[in-house]
């Protein structure tokens, strides 16, 4: 491992969360299809539409991080793969549009006449993955030669590799999110949801199971080198740990342990990924290694320094977040705390108000008259600090003025 | 400074739709940064209202916090959305762009990720934890929130910035070659202006723009105490923000002078170099000259350099294919002036009327100029973008990269054009119809159960 691979790790890492977690999400739409009238029918699409929201928004992040950092530390591939793979791409983005039509819609108002209409933003969790997956399917089997839309258009996505990957993703997202539902729904004390949803992953595991083994036979015919790739040491390694993991995650799920279920399943959805990895390996594009796409070595630690300070306050935080999902903290009732108002009386706003208006034009005229670097930075600061306090006093003073 | 002779060495692609492409770039970014300022501004306005709340024991600023976290986490939604699509438009429409300088501004985007993630994390716990942590966890829960906006938008204008005024590599035979990242986005005068300009427009937007939501109940007799809080609270960062933008503005001004006198040049329509250069207001550029203006003598010469005397460099100094489209630039240049200056002055009236009586104006004329001032400072803003983006033209990186060299090679520009244009009407559609349902939703929800 040289220093030009390790941002390339850190992009199947990003990769590896967007499929977990973002999936979680998609395969949640993807159930909220489940159609029926009947009381169950509407309790099983219910538990899907209210069981990702708290999270939504910070599973998305997960794929602007995969891209910033491809076109950071990879700028010619990342350059090469949005031109070819511009059509899926931007189905993909415009099918992440959608979906976070259905996710405000849901969130805010629980309106009946917005439900059909979220319905069929639902629809959109199929395209995304289908979408990202056959863009995938397009790299993996050579289809997106380095340089400025070079590959072709249609067929670089639209082949049977990519139909192949497509389709797994569909049903890895369906997976992932059965197992999350069940859980959820265990944990809250649903015995019948818990059932319903246990169900519907064994269904998608056998499924994605099948469609993974499918998929291997059409590599065979559609790419000699992926195929080779997947079959010899190292790709081959993490394509048998992928179906070991899955064949334990059915075990798990059919003996209703979930908690353990939900890790081997996250390990097989990686080792998928890792296997796409190695067997690539050393190539990200045909006749471009990863060493001769990496950026120069100022940019590389730059970006790796870059990574290292966002995870020092990211990985807390997502713990935090996760901490209070999986606690139910989000689900619990409320129960407002009290406050305890200061007795302090009401200021006079004017005194303050008098100091920030002189230091505010003291600012200013720091900001006009002067063109040195320092005499700037001290003018904008001077404005932006009594700026600050200025809007304190005056919003105070308005607000409490409204009896 | 590098000149247009070293400039990259990338033959354009065959692209009928250049056009186009820069077309749906631009809608791309006028529907996400109206979005943008709700990120840098809102958070700071609601949690200071909950901290109101807390300070003084009364219900009312908690529950309009409340409801502002819906919206808030409702609109930062759309902007997650519609910041995805720029990610993959920069790559889609700028291949050449992307391959070529990816390495230099990149890690502005990279850091730009997790401020995004910390915003994303923390809007959520702050929406759905309301009387499920305790109050002042709760409060200190929206300190990321804010933090998170202020550096995100940092980050992407320091992209900008950097554009504008490209540092920290240098060109070797047309090939990007010994790359100072940290440098290129943070040592770099351009960068600073913008964002204090950015920032401040951010206060503009929310505070009138949420001012006139409420300006506009209180004319149809929407006239609660939550009611006239929920106006003043926003219009005082507005008030604030914009008589600072006139002076922020001058300092934009001055560096856009010096460091791309071409724009500012394009600003005024101002054809040839020339000493005592004057400002003509409205009017039109023809041929080197702007008709039909009302000219203001010298007022250029001062703004530029700050003496009426100077000299300030016109359009001719670059040959005719290196000049941004001048009318196009000059209007929206006009525009935000315009705008701008009338919402200081408002802004100043109202700051005035509050000095004396430590109230709002009572005249209703004052809430009719609230409701027409929330859009448009929002024209304001998209109109400066303009200002700034179409000026840079016919350069993507100023005097390094033609936009015409950037774009990709593929087809279906329109079809992607015409799709995204659908979908953001329906992203529209469905915001204002949330909006307007959380707005007639009772209050009694939002003072706990």
């Amino acid at each position: 491992v040289t220093l030009a691979d390790v941002p390339l790790i850190v992009v199947l890492v990003g990769l590896v969360a967007y499929a977990v977690l973002g999936g979680a999400d998609f395969g949640a739409g993807f159930w909220q299809l489940t159609p029926g009238r009947s009381e169950r029918d509407q309790a099983i699409r219910d538990h899907a539409r209210h069981a990702i929201t708290p999270v939504w928004e910070a599973n998305h992040v997960w794929l602007i991080l995969v891209l910033t950092v491809t076109w950071t530390c990879y700028p010619t591939v990342f350059a090469a793969i949005a031109s070819t793979l511009a059509a899926p791409l931007a189905i993909a983005g415009l099918g992440i549009v959608l979906r976070a039509m259905a996710y405000v819609l849901r969130s805010q108002t629980d309106s009946p006449r917005a439900r059909p209409v979220e319905q069929l933003f639902a629809l959109s969790s199929i395209l995304v993955p289908f979408a990202l997956g056959a863009a995938v399917g397009g790299i993996a089997s050579g289809r997106v030669p380095p340089g400025n839309a070079r590959g072709d258009l249609v067929t670089s996505w639209l082949n049977p590799t990519s139909a192949a990957v497509g389709l797994i993703a569909v049903a890895s997202t369906a997976y992932i999110s059965a197992v999350w539902l069940a859980a959820d729904a265990r944990r809250d004390g649903n015995d019948e949801l818990f059932e319903a949803y246990r169900a519907r992953a064994l269904v998608a595991a056998i499924v994605a199971g099948a469609l993974a083994f499918i998929g291997l036979i059409v590599v065979r015919q559609d790419d000699a080198r992926l195929w080779h790739g997947l079959t010899s040491w190292p790709g081959a390694a993490a394509v048998i740990v992928s179906a070991l993991a899955g064949v334990a995650a059915l075990g798990l799920i059919v003996t209703r342990r979930l908690e353990p279920a939900r890790v081997v399943s996250v390990i097989a959805l990686a080792a998928v990924i890792a296997g796409w990895a190695l067997a690539q390996r050393p190539e990200l594009l045909p006749g471009l290694t990863v060493s001769q796409a990496a950026a120069g070595r100022a940019t590389l630690v730059a970006a790796l320094i870059g990574l290292a300070a966002g995870s020092v306050i990211l990985v807390p935080s997502l713990a935090l977040l996760f901490r209070l999902v999986l606690r139910g903290t989000f689900a619990a009732p409320a129960s407002p705390g009290q406050l305890s108002p200061s007795t302090r009386p009401e200021p006079d706003p004017r005194r303050p108000a008098s100091i920030c208006a002189v230091g505010l034009v003291v600012g200013a005229l720091v900001l006009v008259v002067g063109d040195a670097a320092w005499s700037i930075t001290v003018g904008a600061a001077l404005l932006l600090v009594f700026g600050a306090c200025g809007f304190a006093i005056v919003a105070r003073s308005l607000a409490s003025g409204e009896r | 400074m590098i000149s247009a002779a070293a400039a990259v060495t990338v033959a354009p692609a065959h692209q009928h739709y250049l056009f186009e492409a820069r077309q749906l770039q631009a809608m791309s970014f006028a529907v996400h940064i109206p979005l943008v300022c709700f990120g840098i501004a809102f958070p700071a306005i609601v949690v200071f209202t909950e901290w109101l709340g807390h300070r003084t024991g009364d219900e009312v600023y908690v529950a309009l916090a409340r409801r502002w976290s819906k919206v808030m986490t409702a609109l930062f939604a759309a902007g997650v959305v519609t910041g995805t699509i720029l990610s993959f438009e920069l790559g889609i429409l700028w291949p050449e762009f992307m391959s070529k300088f990816g390495s230099v501004f990149g890690l502005g985007f990279t850091l730009e990720g997790f401020s995004f993630f910390v915003e994303a994390i923390f809007i959520g716990i702050y929406l759905y934890s309301w009387d499920r942590i305790s109050p002042r966890m709760h409060l200190l829960s929206g300190i990321p929130v804010i933090v998170a906006g202020i550096a995100g938008s940092l980050m992407v204008i320091a992209v900008n910035g950097w554009m504008n005024h490209p540092v920290g590599f240098t060109l070797v035979d047309g090939k990007v070659t010994d790359v100072h990242p940290w440098a290129a986005l943070f040592d770099n005068r351009t960068f600073w202006h913008e964002l204090v300009h950015m920032y401040l427009a951010g206060y503009m937007v929310v505070g009138f723009g949420v001012a006139a939501v409420y300006a506009f109940g209180y004319l149809r007799g929407r006239r609660s105490r939550y009611d006239r809080i929920a106006l003043a609270i926003p219009l005082a960062a507005a008030l604030l923000a914009s008589p600072l933008q006139v002076v922020v503005g001058d300092w934009a001004a001055r560096d856009v002078g010096r460091y791309q006198p071409v724009k500012l040049a394009a600003f005024e329509g101002l054809g040839h170099t020339q000493a005592k250069a004057p400002v003509h207001l409205l009017g039109w550029y023809s041929n080197g000259h702007v008709r039909f203006g009302i000219p203001v003598p010298r007022l250029l010469s001062f703004l530029d350099k700050h003496d009426p005397n100077a000299t300030v460099t016109g359009l001719d100094s670059v040959p005719k294919a290196y000049q941004p489209p001048v009318n196009v630039v000059r209007i929206a240049f006009q525009t935000m002036v315009g705008i701008g200056t009338a919402l200081a002055a408002l802004a100043l009236l109202v700051l005035v009327v509050w000095w004396r009586t430590r109230r709002l104006p009572r005249s209703l004329w004052f809430y009719r100029a609230l409701v027409l001032a929330g859009p448009a400072a929002v024209v304001a803003l998209i109109a400066g973008w303009v200002t700034t983006e179409v000026g840079r033209q016919p350069w993507i990186v100023y005097k390094v990269m033609l936009t015409s060299q950037a774009v990709t090679g593929a087809k279906g520009i329109p079809v992607g054009y015409g799709t995204l244009a659908l979908a953001y009407i329906a992203l529209a559609v469905v915001v204002v119809f949330v909006l307007r349902r959380l707005a007639g939703t009772p209050l009694d929800a939002e003072y706990g159960p």
